[in-house]
């Protein structure tokens, strides 16, 4: 499922690709002017974040090396503190589509990991550490820095609410 | 312009919209860089970038099959009103000289 998942998302992205080019010409022929200013500023945009995207593919090739879904289950098992640590380091290193962890996730849940640790873990995922450059290129380092902090303590307040509900509702 | 001055409504007209996008995560550092540069609100922004990469509406029929849909629905909810809890203590936080 996941890998058919995969196959449907490269077919969009090639969908909204043409449909963007598809735009484009449509301009062109209606608005040159309006054309050539939007490919100025596209091409500048591009220029801008390609140092960027360097930076990023290093980072996320790193990371993709090293926070495989091993580890993750490895320190899932932990226990107290450090449980909700690794959890938390472990969903704000872990890389690729969310579609590839659901089955880790799910196994983890037969294997008696509450429900709650498993939303903190997705929850901190959304802290991306290799798009840290892009972030930081639109907005000030304070604003990451708070942003980031209180996520990671939300990821742990849902991670205890949902215990909770859930735990309530059996 | 959809938003308005309030904080709270611009929040959550902002996690309205990022829990029904999808993508990765980039698009909406860069959608929200420029809607901050056309004036929209930081509350806004950040409740829009929380909710993308937080509330997974285009997933939820996958983690539902995985994990259920009872945890789906819950954690999807959650996610939504801790996108605009985030958002409204980044922004408190920063105004108040963190």
């Amino acid at each position: 499922m996941a890998r058919h998942n995969r196959a449907k998302r490269r077919n969009i992205s090639w969908f909204f690709v043409a449909a963007v080019i598809f735009i484009y010409v449509v301009i062109a022929c209606v608005d040159l002017s309006l054309f050539s200013k939007s490919v100025v500023l596209f091409s500048n945009l591009i220029i801008k974040i390609i140092p960027i995207f360097i930076i990023i593919y290093v980072l996320m090739t790193v990371t993709h090396y090293f926070i495989t879904p091993d580890f993750v289950t490895k320190h899932f098992i932990e226990s107290g503190m450090r449980k909700w640590i690794f959890i938390i380091i472990g969903g704000i290193l872990s890389t690729g589509p969310i579609y590839m962890w659901y089955p880790l996730l799910a196994d983890l849940r037969k294997r008696g990991i509450q429900y709650g640790y498993i939303a903190t873990f997705l929850y901190s995922r959304a802290i991306k550490v290799p798009l840290l450059p892009v972030i930081l290129f639109y907005f000030s380092a304070k604003y990451v820095f708070v942003l980031t902090a209180t996520m990671i303590i939300m990821s742990v307040l849902q991670g205890i609410a949902i215990n909770k509900i859930l735990q309530f509702e059996q | 312009m959809i938003f308005s001055k309030n904080p709270l409504l611009d929040s959550l007209i902002g996690s309205a919209i990022g829990s029904v996008s999808t993508g990765p995560p980039i698009t909406s550092y860069i959608i929200g860089g420029e809607l901050l540069k056309e004036g929209v609100s930081l509350i806004a922004v950040t409740a829009f970038m929380v909710a993308w990469v937080t509330v997974g509406v285009i997933q939820f029929p996958f983690e539902s099959i995985m994990l259920t849909v009872k945890f789906a629905l819950i954690r999807n909810a959650t996610s939504f009103l801790f996108s605009i809890v985030v958002a409204i203590v980044t922004v408190l936080l920063l105004n108040n000289g963190w």
